[in-house]
């Protein structure tokens, strides 16, 4: 269970639970702060408040160790070496995600500069699955996917669900939402989270 | 050991070529004429006025006014190496940082050269100290600047990658360390490149200058090579210290990316 507390960053104030093996939808409109929510769950930025995973407080444990069982995927993520495979610790671990995503195996041989923004938004999921995380915190996953890919990966993190991964879904797609979560907050101008009924 | 003595008269001919360079200015409409003049001014008055101090100094032979005069040229290169940033630190650190490690590395490889190759009486004599700490400090902070420059530069550039890598549980050395490379070896190229190049291309400043004082060349070469080793690990020193400083004030303790502590990009 993830307990957020009286979380606060910037105009950000909010609180609630995630249970084990649920998925919140977290919808709103661009640049209220959705991300920076996200963000400050996994500790990427100065925040205050509280933040528990089964009544840990993130503050006992390292940093690295947090964001390795609470992770942040980005909408678009980041790269810092030439090729795909340098990215991953075993790419033969990777293999089998990335081909339920639709891509060949061969892609670890790829050099970065030649993905495409969807590509890169796979990959970069993959890379983070492989975590095996308690809580994944997933920030427009498909904003740049086809109906095909977004469907793939909708699936694929519903298969961790189901098998007791807590995940916080930030998506503009409203029929995605409902897809995809059994709850939903809207993260209202003010900075607080509504729950809305799906 | 003799050398051919010069009077400010005997400048005067070498001056023109100087205002020869202006009339071209003034000819081809380059707009230099009056960056040149002050540059040739400054220059004159500073090196005359170096002249007097470092006379003073020599004959004062006191541990005080020799500590004030490194301090003073410390002062003068951190202030240079901010004014070489794009983007600068936040705070104090903004001179603090690379005055620090200018000062640290400079300090300990003159230090370390003074009391166990040159070993002059005192050891702390201002006509060995100062000059060395002055070449010395300029490759120091060559390197330092250099060094910071591109790692605040990098990670304001692969932010995504650095916040990726801390994303999956990297720490923050994990997330720097590509930018950490990048910056280091820029720190370090111009020395090497240096390295390469002298003999060759170039004959150095302070060896050709003990040649015309009469010294033997081949005297002369052996303390370049001190001169250029001492350098090597002053700006080695100084760069690593400089980034690897920096990287742990661009991240936090909780392992973030802060990259509030840079100031606002300097306008050109």
């Amino acid at each position: 269970m993830l307990t957020v507390s009286a979380l606060k960053r910037l105009h950000i104030v909010v609180s609630f639970e995630l249970a084990d093996g649920e998925c919140i939808a977290l919808q709103g409109p661009s640049g209220v702060g959705k991300s920076l929510l996200l963000r400050a769950i996994a500790d990427l930025d100065p925040n205050e408040g509280s933040v528990e995973l089964d009544g840990v407080s993130r503050e006992t444990i390292s940093a690295p160790v947090w964001r390795r069982q609470v992770t942040y995927v980005a909408a678009e993520p980041g790269w810092w070496a030439d090729t795909v495979q340098e990215h991953f610790t075993d790419w033969d671990l990777a293999t089998p995600l990335v081909d339920q995503l639709g891509l060949p195996a061969s892609c670890g041989t790829w050099p970065i500069r030649r993905l495409s923004t969807g590509e890169k938004q796979r990959l970069g999921l993959v890379r983070a699955l492989l975590l095996h995380s308690r809580v994944l915190l997933l920030d427009e996953p498909t904003s740049a996917l086809d109906a095909a890919s977004t469907a793939s990966v909708e699936a694929l993190v519903a298969a961790r669900v189901s098998a007791g991964t807590s995940v916080l879904w930030s998506t503009h797609n409203s029929g995605q939402a409902r897809r995809v979560g059994s709850r939903l907050f809207v993260m209202a101008s003010g900075g607080h989270l509504e729950e809305h009924s799906l | 050991m003799s050398y051919i003595q010069l009077a400010y008269s005997d400048l005067i001919l070498p001056a023109l070529l100087v205002v020869m360079n202006g009339a071209l200015s003034l000819a081809l409409h380059l707009k230099l004429e009056r960056q040149l003049a002050l540059a040739s001014m400054r220059m004159v008055i500073q090196l005359v006025l170096v002249g007097y101090v470092l006379t003073f100094l020599f004959a004062a032979v006191s541990p005080f006014w020799t500590a004030l005069a490194a301090f003073i040229m410390v002062l003068f290169a951190s202030r240079e190496i901010v004014a070489r940033q794009k983007r600068r630190l936040k705070g104090l650190w903004t001179y603090g940082l690379g005055a620090g490690c200018t000062l640290l590395a400079a300090g300990t490889v003159t230090t370390f050269s003074l009391l166990s190759q040159l070993r002059p009486e005192p050891w702390y004599h201002p006509r060995y100290a100062l000059p060395l700490l002055g070449m010395i400090l300029g490759n120091t902070m060559t390197g330092v600047s250099l060094g910071l420059d591109v790692l605040v530069n990098g990670v304001v550039r692969e932010r995504a990658a650095v916040e990726s890598c801390l994303a999956l549980g990297g720490t923050r050395y994990q997330a720097l360390l590509p930018v950490i490379r990048d910056a280091l070896r820029s720190g370090f190229m111009p020395t090497i490149n240096g390295m390469a190049a002298i003999g060759l291309v170039s004959l150095p400043g302070m060896m050709t200058g003990q040649i015309l004082a009469g010294v033997e060349p081949v005297d002369a070469v052996k303390y370049q090579l001190l001169i250029m080793f001492l350098i090597a690990g002053g700006t080695g020193l100084g760069t690593l210290a400089a980034v690897i400083g920096g990287g742990r004030l661009l991240t936090d303790h909780r392992h973030r990316l802060r990259l509030d502590r840079i100031a606002s990009e300097k306008l050109p």
